[in-house]
């Protein structure tokens, strides 16, 4: 299941080039694939994954994406997508910028740090927030940078990133009305679509 | 079902019609000699090309006799339930123009003349090569393949089919390949050609004629070669610095490293023609699909229109995993299929012959996801 795939999917075009990054076994691209004929290709690091993803008949180059999209050109995507993967990024600001750079849009989802169970984790009772989203102790964890909506949309702003639109779900992915009203504090996970700055 | 290949029969395929080769040569005729493994379905949509590299032969994959004590050079990968399964596929191997193992090469009678061909024989080129297995194909009838693979030079290979017959293989898979030779490659190779070409024996290529062979030479060309196949790991792990084994000691040799490059070139010296080898690392040294750097790579495989699997070693350092990687970026810049993974191993640039369960899955998972695109029943 990818939390936020109905969204995802109205986010991109018929026929798009559509780039995966961190695509895991290759579920998002396989439904694009067929629902939406997209053009895609999947980066991920996992040889076994990948396996995965060569069963689905997909296009997957094994890739670390803390060393970059440097061997990508400019523009050669329409959608550039990032599920659940942003905060173990080790630098997810230069991420952004690449994203944006080799794609003419993005969409980024990720684990919102400032949902209300975590605020009482943290601010109650003192401990790093542990979840079904962030399931890791604090001294073992690939998500090194957790940010919260307001984090992002700040982000976005000092890099001059467009934000064309952006939603909120569960972390099983149903829509959430109070996380529609006050994301922040209500949303699970931010699912945002982005562009580059006017 | 399930064939076990444990009778293979090679055999020899004539061709009369000439070949111009591209470096200006011709032969007017030659002898390509296969081995095939598998049936080709009535639709003939399941045929795999396996290209070899330097060394290697007809002899891929199965035995000639139950008896022999050696299978073909890649039979890890190539049988019935292997990566490139039999029961699926038809496999076609020959050993290349040029070669020494059956094939026309300089060990052949020149027709024109009726003598050996020895140093005479034209230049040969991968696109030579290539050219001769598609006229192989129209031999068999196989009008398009459904992939064609190789490792070392013959990943090169598969790479210069997807860009001169487009429309002939419906995958490429390139193994441990590089998209052309770099100064380090093409040193060790001239190194390994010094060698033959010093040795008294060599008599300007005609060693036949005075009835010697150069094994010297072609001993001390084929250590060096195998230095750089092997990794700095597996050659610490294989030898360290222990002593050769009793029978192997002889005079000056301390190091087990040492007895076991001598007995690869000595084995290799009385099996290998040494002007073969001359021409297959001259092919190697001038293989260059962007023609000196005239063409970028992307823009060369832009017209290509198969799918590529390439796939590299991490300790292979005679073509390293960058160089791969120089193939996948063209592609995906050329907005070509292709998938890519970089093998962990231990085993250097042979690694592409040594069985490895990530490198087995990888290969199998994409040609039995081709062989279900084909409709070629499991």
């Amino acid at each position: 299941m990818i939390v936020g795939y109905d969204r995802i999917e109205g986010w991109v075009q018929p026929h798009a080039k559509v780039l995966d990054l961190g695509c895991g076994e290759g579920l998002l691209l396989s439904e694009l694939s067929a629902r939406k004929y997209v053009d895609g290709l999947g980066l991920e690091l996992d040889p076994q994954k990948i396996v995965k993803c060569l069963e689905r008949g997909l296009c997957v180059v094994q890739q670390d994406l803390n060393s970059g999209l440097k061997n990508f050109s400019d523009d050669q995507f329409d959608v550039v997508i990032m599920t659940q993967t942003l905060q173990a990024i080790r630098r997810p600001d230069i991420m952004l910028q690449e994203m944006l750079r080799v794609g003419r849009e993005a969409v980024v989802t990720f684990p919102n740090f400032a949902h209300w169970q975590n605020r009482i984790q943290l601010g109650i009772f003192g401990h790093m927030p542990v979840s079904s989203l962030l399931p890791n102790p604090w001294y073992n964890t690939p998500n090194i940078h957790l940010a919260t909506f307001k984090d992002f949309e700040s982000l976005c702003r000092e890099l001059g990133i467009r934000m064309i639109d952006r939603d909120t779900m569960s972390f099983l992915g149903q829509p959430s009305w109070l996380g529609s009203l006050w994301p922040n504090l209500f949303g699970e996970v931010a699912v945002y679509r982005i562009g580059r700055g006017q | 079902m399930s064939d076990v290949l444990d009778s293979v029969t090679p055999f020899d395929v004539e061709f009369t019609t000439p070949l111009v080769l591209e470096r200006g040569g011709l032969l007017p005729s030659y002898r390509l000699r296969c081995e095939t493994y598998g049936s080709l379905n009535t639709e003939r949509t399941n045929a795999v090309l396996v290209c070899h590299a330097l060394s290697g032969d007809h002899h891929a994959a199965g035995r000639h006799h139950p008896s022999d004590p050696k299978p073909g050079w890649w039979d890890h990968y190539i049988g019935p339930g292997k990566a490139i399964d039999t029961d699926r596929f038809f496999v076609v191997s020959l050993n290349n123009l040029g070669g020494c193992s059956g094939s026309t090469g300089p060990t052949s009678l020149n027709p024109d003349t009726g003598l050996l061909y020895g140093p005479d024989f034209p230049e040969i080129t991968v696109l030579d090569w290539v050219v001769s297995q598609a006229r192989l194909a129209d031999h068999l009838g196989i009008e398009q393949f459904a992939a064609v693979v190789g490792g070392s030079l013959g990943g090169m290979q598969a790479l210069q089919w997807a860009i001169s017959f487009p429309e002939r293989l419906r995958a490429a898979v390139v193994i441990a390949a590089a998209p052309k030779l770099n100064a380090q490659n093409i040193a060790f190779n001239e190194v390994a050609r010094q060698a033959i070409l010093r040795d008294p024996n060599f008599r300007d290529g005609r060693y036949r004629e005075f009835d010697v062979v150069p094994a010297s030479g072609v001993g001390l060309a084929r250590m060096v070669g195998h230095i750089t196949y092997l990794s700095d790991v597996s050659m610490g792990q294989k030898f360290g610095r222990t002593a050769p084994r009793a029978e192997f000691e002889s005079d000056g040799v301390n190091f087990a490293v040492e007895s076991y490059l001598r007995y690869q070139g000595e084995q290799f010296s009385t099996r290998f023609d040494a002007n073969t080898y001359l021409l297959m690392t001259h092919a190697l040294d001038y293989f260059d699909p962007t023609a000196g750097d005239q063409v970028p790579l992307a823009e060369v495989l832009k017209d290509t229109q198969c799918r590529f699997l390439v796939l590299s070693f991490t300790t292979d350092w005679r073509f390293s995993p960058s160089r791969s990687e120089e193939i996948v970026d063209a592609l995906v810049k050329a907005q070509r299929p292709v998938s890519y993974v970089r093998l962990e191993s231990e085993h250097g640039h042979d690694a592409f012959l040594i069985p490895d369960a990530t490198y087995q899955a990888v290969l199998g998972t994409f040609m039995a996801r081709l062989a279900d695109d084909l409709e070629v029943p499991s």
